[in-house]
């Protein structure tokens, strides 16, 4: 079985990011940027079905600039066996995406798509259903266990009230949660290794699929500011206050 | 205009959420009705339609909806859609789930978490983990939109809608079912508690959790959790606070061993007032507290619990 991950370059999470001065974006020049965080953990699940011998090949793909390479670089050092890049300076929302992913989901016939929940630029949340819609398989976002089990995976999902079991057939389209595994870093001989593994450049164009979205971003603002309060030296005073001051007792 | 609300069920009956995704549907304007979807739900078609605002529900009770699997409701809301301008769902793990298909099969965008309405195609909507808050207009035919609930206050509970029966029954033949562990517990929702006291790694292990059990029992609480706490397995996913799990905005928020990252800080600045209890002077939660209290949990809460 084939495995196909879609992985996103992102600002590091541990980045705290800046508006521009024109409130047109936020400013992303000069941040470090680093593989989404819940990409790592679908990378990562897929080459542990590798390794288990469920999976016979792992291939990673992402949209985006020529950077975004730098990212298919360290999916293909952490186990992927090969990459596509679909390259495009645009800014390609989840619904071009998962139009894109959809065309390679088509051509390369997996029977599983890893992808992350959630892209922790944008906050979107959409691309895997989306993938899923386009192509007709069945979903199973916010995975925190997956088990393939012959032609069906069973995928355990992180709910508002707790956990959720489903069954899938096969080919799926599956969403990482942050409990799914832990990911592992990439050693220096892997990402030597990983330099000389086959990465295809593509646009969009050769898949057809236009990136323009009708959603216009018209300006970005900072998020009304928390000023710090007070250190308070008891548990006494922290009640007074409370029911005082904050009158929230 | 006209708009359709994805009902939130829990357990059968009608969640809370879907009071504030109306609120947000009385922005946009226009007829509002709402789609209760799953199996046995009549009780909570009834509770809908004593919400404010709603002209009609829609009632779609079937086996193929049990539990709100993504790839019928995906298909009945396809059908549906082609009646209103805007279709709505809270930003639940439910409405996240389904929505997207939704506006794929329509070809159009989703617009995630809308925390603001500024007019019919024009929203707010956080990014980076509510780091930025981007000002989005969509063009498209269809406005297919999660709700953060947090933005909008619930309506009332008086009105009288009419309940219709939709009858689309849709196949799945492509999930299914397995099992559900739903955690029991008698606190108030996470998401509309009005108090909320949550803890951190620091907490040590699951067992001392119990310590905010006592406190949270004073104040009506729910009991929340950082990232770290449920990756350690001290408490179970569900209570998740942050960018990539509840968003909570009570009046009083209470964070007790929690460093205050930035993933976490995104889930909860919104509170009216918030508390921060940690030994680590230095914290970035202090810079959001309003009132910090520098010390050892474990000698403080007790004291908090008793002096309440
Ligand atoms: C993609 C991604 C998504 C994430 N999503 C979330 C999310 O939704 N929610 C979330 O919370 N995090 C999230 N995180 C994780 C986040 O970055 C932090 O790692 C996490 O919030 C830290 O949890 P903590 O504050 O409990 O632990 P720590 O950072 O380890 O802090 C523990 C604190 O406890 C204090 N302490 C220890 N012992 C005591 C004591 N005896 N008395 C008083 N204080 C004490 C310490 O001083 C310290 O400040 C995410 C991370 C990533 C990469
Ligand atoms: N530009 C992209 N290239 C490749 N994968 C992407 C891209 N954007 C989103 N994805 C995938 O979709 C997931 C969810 O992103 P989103 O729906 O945008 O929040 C990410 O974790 C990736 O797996």
């Amino acid at each position: 079985m084939k495995v196909l991950v879609a992985v996103k370059r992102v600002i590091d999470y541990n980045v705290k990011i800046r508006v521009k001065a024109d409130h047109s974006d936020v400013d992303l020049t000069n941040v470090k940027m680093a593989m989404n965080p819940f990409c790592e953990i679908a990378v990562e699940e897929a080459v542990r079905l590798k390794e288990k011998g469920v999976a016979t090949e792992v291939v990673a793909v992402t949209v985006g600039p020529k950077a975004a390479q730098e990212q298919l670089r360290t999916a293909l050092a952490l186990g992927a066996d090969r990459a596509i890049h679909i390259e495009t300076d645009e800014r390609a929302e989840s619904l071009a995406v998962a139009k894109l992913l959809a065309k390679v989901v088509e051509e390369e016939q997996p029977g599983l798509v890893i992808l992350g929940k959630q892209a922790i630029d944008t906050d979107n949340n959409q691309t895997g259903q989306m993938l899923a819609a386009l192509t007709g398989l069945p979903q199973g976002t916010f995975a925190s266990e997956v088990a393939v089990d012959g032609d069906k995976v069973h995928v355990t999902r992180e709910i508002d009230g707790g956990l959720q079991t489903i069954a899938l057939t096969l080919p799926a389209i599956v969403t990482t949660d942050l409990r799914l595994n832990e990911p592992r870093y990439a050693k220096l001989p892997d990402i030597m290794k990983a330099k000389k593994k086959p990465l295809d450049v593509k646009t969009p164009a050769d898949y057809g699929v236009e990136v323009a979205s009708k959603v216009s971003l018209l300006k970005v603002e900072s998020p009304a500011e928390r000023k710090g309060g007070v250190k308070v030296a008891s548990v006494d005073e922290l009640i007074d206050k409370l029911k005082n001051e904050a009158k929230v007792l | 205009m006209s708009i359709l609300v994805l009902a939130d069920l829990h357990e059968g009956q009608l969640a809370g959420a879907t009071a504030h995704v109306i609120a947000a549907a009385q922005q946009i304007g226009g007829d509002i009705d709402v789609l209760v979807a799953g199996e046995g739900v009549q009780a909570a078609a009834e509770s809908a339609a004593k919400l404010d605002g709603v002209s009609k529900v829609r009632v779609a009770d079937n086996a193929v909806y049990a539990h709100q699997l993504a790839e019928p409701m995906g298909t009945l809301l396809v059908e549906l859609a082609g009646d209103y301008t805007h279709v709505l769902a809270s930003a639940s793990t439910t409405g996240k789930n389904v929505l997207p298909r939704l506006a794929a099969l329509k070809d159009v965008s989703q617009l995630s978490d809308v925390l603001g309405v500024e007019s019919a195609d024009t929203f707010l909507r956080p990014i980076y983990a509510g780091n930025a808050i981007a000002t989005v207009k969509s063009d498209d035919a269809l406005k297919v939109i999660t709700i953060r609930t947090t933005g909008f206050d619930a309506v009332g509970t008086n009105g009288s809608a009419t309940i219709e029966v939709v009858n689309t029954v849709v196949e799945n033949s492509q999930s299914s079912f397995v099992k559900e562990e739903l955690a029991a517990s008698d606190r108030p929702e996470l998401g509309g508690a009005k108090v909320v006291i949550s803890g951190g790694r620091g907490m040590g292990n699951g067992e001392n959790f119990k310590l905010l059990d006592g406190i949270a029992d004073k104040l009506g609480a729910a009991i929340g959790a950082s990232r770290a706490a449920v990756d350690a397995g001290f408490v179970p996913n569900d209570m998740q606070v942050g960018q990539t799990g509840k968003i909570v905005a009570p009046d009083l928020y209470i964070a007790v061993g929690i460093s205050g990252a930035i993933q976490h800080l995104a889930g909860m600045k919104d509170s009216k007032v918030i508390v921060a209890i940690n030994k680590d002077d230095e914290a970035p939660i202090f810079q959001v507290a309003d009132y910090g209290l520098v010390g050892d949990l474990f000698e403080i809460l007790p004291e908090l619990e008793s002096k309440l």
